[in-house]
């Protein structure tokens, strides 16, 4: 299902924070959302699945989402957000099963456990299953958290800095499940990453925003060179191939560092 | 994969079993201290006379029992046991509800000013109305009314900042000390006599409980219970914070409000018939989670049945320990719950919550 997103803005109060993002994603896409630090990344992927109230219209699968009810959103969006709240000291396996929570009633059958064992699995961390979410450590709850998203069986994937918690091994294993759940389930993902080499690797088009618009959006092997790159980050850069693939070695901050 | 994922779930299935079970033992638990419960008092009558006199009440064709004990059973003990049960698990699911819905492990009735509202209120009513010395329909409609006073407040002032679980808390607490401070002013001008009652309101007892006042509080145990049991999916998710709960189709803040509402009814329902028994609100969730863990699924009735049990045994001691002398209940939970909660709190050193 295809998520289209028009005219799209958010103001906190008086600050507006987006203004006018037009842009949509396919199913089996992988989107990548870039820019500086208060661009509104996050913004807009909450506005995505309507945590945050945007102005504009996104429809999903020709739906409105704004008319949507919440239990009908979260079992189209499944949201993994930066700051991963410990919550209540659950077991890791139970937090995961939480994700079951559109789909089921009041108790949970022997498909949704199978789901959940299968989900931890997938992240590598089933052996941590009945452990605390509160002692593992903070790329393992990353991954239980994308678990729990796994087992939402979302039509599209919301992801805000999924591998910002996680060391360069774990960042390569988690985007390349991110790609391979896109084309197995024919879903979409959006994801706010800072990373850009890691857009340019996994993802299929990227949004950059700067100051709440889109400045740039293609595919990141176009899209992605030291013009943009020093206009939107303010960083000198070398953007050097690796076949199609561009990878960035920033150099130094536009006007020197900081003293 | 196959065998890992048949390993995994067996193992939530076993830590279901264990949940299961726990209620289970609570449940007999609570049968038997009732059954003691009712056999101990300071009127020194045998087992034997106390059943007699039960079965006369059930069955009056086929038993008989004299007339002392039948009086002291039915028109005495077996209503205050009774009520202790009720009483209990409908603190501790207050309690429960009130930690869940506002992620705090301090959040309870006594902690967010539904009790001292509750004071305030009685003391109001006592101080104010000199009959409620004697007759006490008005001091009971006054505490209940001024803890749901103090709810309404609770809501209207977090409605104004955004009904987050920090604001209900801090808007709990402001409550807390600002009836604290009325009730203490009203003792202040109060007579001896006055201020007598008011402490002795304070110290919780189950001195006063009958039938009627018992079958009012079922009623709303009765009714509220199973609906936060249904709920308690969304308890669960709200644990991990607001905009996933909300991802995940919980509506946040219509739920936050409506669980907060329930629980402080069913708070309020409770202490205007017994005054202030603090701490099984607090500890009995707490003692819950140490021993099974944070799914509200379970988590409501456990916690409940756990509060039962300490209302229950803290007033059979405050009963005999003393006897005649009755010891206030509410001084008896803090004495009981504290030690249990303590060895339970040292003896597992992981985190629980």
């Amino acid at each position: 299902m295809r998520l289209e997103v028009e005219d799209l803005a958010f103001s906190y109060r008086d600050d507006r924070v987006l203004e006018g993002i037009t842009f949509g994603v396919d199913g089996r896409e992988f989107v990548g959302v870039l820019g500086p630090n208060g661009c509104g990344k996050t913004t807009l992927i909450k506005c995505v699945n309507h945590v945050l109230s945007p102005e504009g219209s996104v429809r999903f699968g020709g739906h409105d989402v704004a008319s949507m009810s919440t239990a009908d959103r979260a079992k189209h969006f499944a949201y993994v957000p930066q700051a991963l709240s410990m919550g209540m000291a659950t077991t890791v396996f139970e937090s995961v099963l939480m994700g079951r929570r559109p789909h089921v009633r009041w108790g949970v059958g022997e498909s949704d456990l199978a789901m959940v064992s299968a989900a931890l699995q997938r992240l590598k961390i089933s052996h941590l299953a009945f452990r605390k979410m509160t002692q593992i450590s903070g790329g393992e709850r990353q991954k239980a958290v994308i678990a729990r998203a796994l087992v939402q069986e979302p039509s599209l994937l919301l992801l805000d800095e999924p591998t910002s918690a996680l060391d360069v091994r774990h960042q390569l294993e988690v985007m390349s499940l991110i790609r391979e759940i896109t084309l197995e389930r024919d879903i979409g993902a959006l994801m706010a990453i800072h990373d850009l080499n890691l857009a340019a690797r996994f993802c299929d088009v990227i949004i950059v925003l700067h100051h709440g618009r889109v400045v740039a959006a293609g595919p990141p092997a176009s899209l992605l060179t030291p013009a943009l790159i020093e206009q939107v980050y303010g960083v000198t850069a070398i953007v050097g191939r690796e076949g199609v693939l561009p990878f960035i070695l920033p150099v130094e901050p536009v006007g020197g560092a900081l003293r | 994969m196959e065998e890992e994922s048949r390993k995994i779930t067996g193992q939530y299935r076993h830590m279901q079993g264990r949940r299961l079970l726990f209620v289970t033992v609570l449940a007999v638990s609570i049968l038997l201290l009732a059954i003691v419960s009712t056999l101990i008092g300071s009127a020194g009558l045998t087992a034997g006379e106390v059943i007699s006199a039960v079965l006369a009440g059930i069955a009056p064709g086929f038993f008989s029992s004299d007339l002392l004990s039948y009086t002291i059973i039915w028109d005495l003990r077996l209503h205050r046991v009774l009520f202790a049960i009720v009483a209990g698990f409908g603190l501790a699911v207050a309690g429960a509800v009130m930690q869940g819905v506002l992620r705090n492990p301090l959040a309870s009735p006594f902690t967010l000013g539904i009790a001292s509202a509750a004071t305030f209120g009685a003391a109001l009513a006592i101080i104010l109305i000199p009959t409620a010395l004697s007759g006490e329909i008005a001091l009971v409609a006054s505490a209940f009314l001024a803890s749901a006073l103090a709810a309404a407040t609770i809501y209207g002032l977090s409605r104004y900042r955004g009904v987050s679980a920090e604001s209900m808390v801090l808007a709990g607490i402001i409550l807390m000390y600002l009836f604290g401070a009325i009730s203490s002013f009203l003792q202040y001008i109060g007579t001896t006599e006055q201020l007598q009652a008011v402490v002795f309101w304070m110290f919780g007892s189950l001195q006063n409980t009958s039938w009627e006042k018992l079958a009012l509080v079922t009623l709303v145990v009765a009714v509220t219970t199973p609906f936060l049991i249904m709920r308690a999916w969304d308890l669960n998710v709200l644990g991990m914070g607001d905009q996933v709960a909300q991802s995940l189709g919980v509506k946040v803040e219509r739920t936050r409000t409506l669980h907060m509402m329930v629980a402080s009814l069913i708070t309020a329902s409770v202490i205007c018939f017994t005054g202030t028994i603090g701490f099984i609100g607090l500890v009995s969730p707490h003692i819950t989670r140490l021993a099974i863990g944070g799914d509200h699924r379970y988590l409501i009735v456990a916690s409940g049945m756990v509060g039962a049990l300490i209302l229950l045994g803290a007033d059979g001691l405050a009963r005999t320990i003393l006897a005649p002398q009755i010891i206030p209940v509410g001084i008896m939970t803090a004495f009981i719950g504290i030690p249990f909660f303590l060895y339970l709190f040292m003896r597992r050193r992981e985190e629980y919550w």
